[in-house]
């Protein structure tokens, strides 16, 4: 039965290159003398190292615990001594370190216990924590933690749950050899997927550059006897193995920007995924090694099956690089990136190593002002303006470039690579993007910082409020003493006037004082007045006050000569 | 290099325009073969001009200049100058045209890609309004041997009056607003018997209909090479047959034939290589169609009710002033936002 295929606009057939890498089967890497273990390996929060220099580990030992909702495990790759636990440069173009655990391996290779879970019987969120703790992230290069994306959406199961092997990057084999060589196993992973998803039907793309791939994978649906499990062959056209374009291939969904695909009923995973979760679950091995293409500019390229922490270096002398090989890109021609050093080591997102050389990949001809031919426009997968972009961008016109939706811009790559003014344009993507960004950022720490001192400014006003009141009563207390004083004087003795003279002078003092103190507040506050927004007791006491200073302040005021009318 | 793509397509500026000067070959071969060898003259004199104008510019501009003046941009600039201009043109006209387009219209405003307006057009116009008679003499087909046109070009004499006439555009226009008219000889004629003329053939001019072939043909194969869409060419001549269609369908005596419209003047030559011109066109596929079918109506206007002999030049800048607004109102949905 074919099955209807739906297309995505745009794309472009880069040269492939894939076929040299998949003469020979997926080999092993002799342990290096040391393992440089990132603690963060995944999209989000950073693992807390679990190991001190020193300490000695066992092959899958966890090293880093998940932090927080969105993290993700890290474990020792083979077993041995820690040596240190310090920031290594990391694989990434710009040369950042991130804290690491360094492990010099011991030679045994020794597994710790491993402790494996029958998915059909557990629970699904002990599965997620299970997979979570194994380090389970997406290899297709996002790596995602897994585990958050195996939860069925609203509805509490799923339509269609895509495996994606589609690898739609030039040079990169690894999940090609993966399907010819361990689909039986794939498959495992997948239909633990496909339970925990409640996923109706499963549909695994792949190129139709990859016809064994196809075949193999085919070849264990038939021999697990299961049904709504498809192996489909897609048009061979870049970007074909982005998640959102595969899935718009297979069933005509487009997911926007900034959606969840489980809200359209679908979910979407590489095939190499699907084989650590398989590792996870059924063996009990968390995600400590993962294939490697090793590609480009070497004597034989090939598939390896590679320790995380193995530096790439390490592994690429045995592919046999060329002399004048002077660049390692991590992924493929059109996403990759380039490393700062031979030496950092393999992740989890490490795909494919590129082994490049200045001839293999020339610098592009000058740059050329934008004609607007449109090219860009017409390979865009994403249905972007991208010369439009490219112009805002230029002119730091950040908003125009979102209404433009700039972040729809998937950086493929091929707009840059069909540009015949050879416009860098995905780097002027990439320039805006971190741009708004970092805006972003300064608007939110602007919005803190007003908080704080709106804050601030009610605290000292509520401050002062309170010092007021505490002021007045203790004036009414004054007064009220005076009062009573006022009042047993005269009827103490005949001889009145000498006696009550001083009181006069006390409830005097009381008075301009508290007139003052009042002057002071409203000179303090011009708005709002302090006894403006009180709670009905204290405007209860205000009035209590009141009505006492009426009473004070007729005895108070009969000594004083009457005021003229 | 620092970031991602490495690799690219072998595309660039150059190859673009090298192809679209090999697309208006047919043309010119049948513009020889028609009217003579005057306008490989003319294209040498536009060509030279241009790339003299972009050196000096690029010069003043302190631009590197092996780069632009290799991308043949002003050479393309130049063709289409040459090639709508009358081929007996006296040689400082082309050379004026030509130097407008490529240092006022085109790098004054900022040199490749920058021009609100296609050069070859604001050229045209300019001219013809400053030179309207000079730009108003066509020989006919056969008429003029190559000697008497390199005189033309080259002399400074010009007693063409007598041996030149309008296109046949000018010509039919003429003519039937002459039928229109009850004290005319001609009155009562028809458009299809006035159309009997040794001006005129086929389809449309003598001569120049087979040159619109030349650029149909080359048009056509620049879409199948991917430089151009159908978009433009298409709305183009759909909408100048429709918009022909209709008053001929009323009128057949008083309006011209809408095939006659696609046929003469500048039509092919517009519809497959002025208006598709990236810089200063439509970009959107939406926006092209709109763009194009503008284009057309204005021209159809001009040419039937004003008072020039085509109106592609003017309708092009017309409607280039009017390209940023449709660029920014024909946006098409971007992935996931579409609402099929």
């Amino acid at each position: 039965m074919l099955r209807k295929l739906f297309k995505f606009h745009g794309g472009v057939k880069p040269q492939t290159n894939k076929e040299r890498s998949t003469t020979a089967p997926i080999a092993a890497v002799p342990l290096p003398d040391r393992l440089v273990i990132p603690l963060h390996q995944a999209v989000g929060g950073h693992p807390r190292p679990l190991v001190q220099p020193g300490d000695r580990v066992f092959k899958g030992q966890r090293i880093g615990g998940a932090d927080g909702n969105l993290s993700s495990a890290v474990h020792a790759s083979t077993s041995g001594l820690v040596r240190d636990v310090a920031p290594a440069v990391m694989p990434h173009t710009s040369g950042l370190t991130t804290l690491s655990v360094i492990i010099e391996p011991d030679g045994e290779d020794r597994w710790g216990e491993l402790d494996k879970v029958n998915y059909r019987s557990t629970p699904p969120d002990e599965l997620r924590d299970f997979l979570r703790d194994a380090g389970v992230v997406g290899l297709g290069g996002a790596v995602f933690p897994s585990y958050l994306k195996l939860k069925p959406g609203k509805e509490g199961k799923l339509k269609t749950l895509v495996i994606n092997g589609a690898e739609c990057e030039p040079f990169i084999t690894c999940d090609d050899m993966l399907m010819r060589e361990r689909a039986g196993d794939m498959l495992k992973g997948i239909l633990a997927m496909r339970h925990m998803l409640q996923a109706e039907e499963v549909l695994i793309g792949i190129e139709d550059n990859k016809p064994q791939a196809v075949a193999a994978v085919q070849a264990a649906i038939a021999a697990s006897g299961q049904s709504g499990i498809e192996a489909v062959a897609i048009p061979t056209r870049y970007p074909a193995g982005g998640a959102k374009q595969l899935i718009r291939v297979l069933t005509g969904i487009e997911v926007p920007h900034g959606r969840r695909s489980t809200d359209f009923g679908v979910q979407c995973f590489n095939v190499g995924t699907a084989f650590s979760i398989y590792e996870a679950l059924e063996l009990g091995r968390p995600l400590i090694s993962r294939l490697v293409t090793v590609a480009g500019n070497v004597d034989a390229p090939r598939n390896y099956d590679v320790l995380i922490g193995t530096p790439m270096d390490h592994l690429v002398r045995l592919a046999g690089p060329r002399a004048d090989t002077d660049r390692y890109i991590m992924g493929g021609p059109m996403m990759g990136v380039r490393l700062p050093a031979f030496d950092v080591p393999v992740v989890k997102a490490t795909n494919c190593i590129l082994v490049g050389s200045e001839a293999m990949f020339p610098a592009p001809a000058p740059e050329m002002p934008c004609i607007r031919c449109g090219e860009c426009a017409k390979a865009c997968p994403a249905d972007l303006a991208p010369f439009e972009l490219y112009w805002f961008s230029r002119s730091k016109n950040f908003g125009k470039a979102q209404e433009y939706h700039l972040f729809d811009c998937i950086e493929c790559g091929c707009c840059s690579f069909v540009c015949p003014s050879h416009i860098p344009l995905v780097d002027y993507y990439r320039f805006s993007k971190s741009e708004i960004w970092a805006r972003e950022r300064e608007k939110e720490a602007a919005d803190a910082a007003r908080d704080r001192f709106e804050f601030k400014n009610h605290r000292q006003e509520r401050e002062k409020l309170e010092k007021a009141e505490k002021l007045a009563a203790k004036a009414a207390a004054t007064r009220e003493k005076v009062a009573a004083d006022g009042a047993t004087a005269p009827a103490a003795g005949s001889d009145a006037a000498p006696a009550a003279k001083p009181a006069p002078d006390a409830a005097k003092r009381a008075l301009i004082e508290a007139a003052m103190e009042k002057a002071r507040q409203q000179k303090a506050q011009a708005a709002p007045r302090n006894t403006e927004q009180l709670s009905p007791d204290v405007q209860a006491e205000i009035a209590d006050i009141e009505a006492r200073r009426e009473i004070v302040a007729k005895p108070a005021a009969s000594p004083l000569p009457p005021q003229d009318a | 290099m620092i970031n991602s793509p490495f690799v690219r397509k072998a595309a660039s500026v150059q190859s673009v325009m090298l192809q679209v000067l090999l697309a208006l070959v047919p043309g010119i071969a049948a513009y020889v073969w028609f009217f003579g060898a005057g306008i490989l003259v003319q294209i040498a004199i536009a060509s030279a001009a241009a790339l003299a104008g972009e050196a000096a510019m690029l010069a003043i501009r302190g631009k590197p200049k092996a780069i632009f003046l290799t991308d043949l941009s002003a050479v393309v600039t130049a063709w289409l100058i040459a090639l709508t201009f009358p081929p007996i043109a006296p040689w400082w006209l082309t050379v004026t045209g030509t130097l407008l387009a490529v240092v006022v219209v085109k790098q004054l405003y900022g040199g490749l890609g920058q021009n609100p307006f296609n050069p070859a057009m604001a050229a045209f116009c300019l001219m013809i309004v400053a030179y309207p008679a000079l730009m108003s003499q066509w020989p006919a087909a056969g008429q003029l041997d190559f000697k008497t046109q390199l005189d033309l070009i080259f002399g400074g004499l010009r007693q063409v009056d007598a041996i030149t006439g309008a296109t046949p555009l000018d010509a039919l226009r003429t003519a039937l607003r002459a039928a229109a008219n009850p004290d005319s000889q001609v009155h009562g004629l028809r458009a299809a018997q006035l159309m009997d003329g040794p001006a005129f053939g086929f389809l449309g001019g003598k001569g120049s209909e087979w040159i619109a072939l030349g650029y149909l043909v080359g048009g056509l194969w620049l879409i199948q090479r991917k430089i151009i869409t159908w978009h433009i060419p298409f709305a183009f001549c759909a909408a100048l047959l429709v918009t022909a269609g209709l008053l001929w369908g009323v009128r057949p005596d008083a309006f011209a034939s809408p095939v006659f419209h696609l046929a003469s003047g500048g039509a092919m030559l517009g519809a497959f290589f002025i208006l598709t011109d990236p810089v200063s066109g439509a970009t959107t596929p939406r926006g092209k169609l709109l763009f194009a079918a503008g284009a057309a109506i204005l021209t159809y206007v001009i040419r039937t009710f004003g008072a020039y002999p085509d109106g592609i030049a003017f309708a092009t800048l017309l409607m280039n002033i009017l390209v940023p607004i449709i660029d920014m109102k024909t946006q098409a949905p971007v992935f996931g936002h579409k609402k099929d």
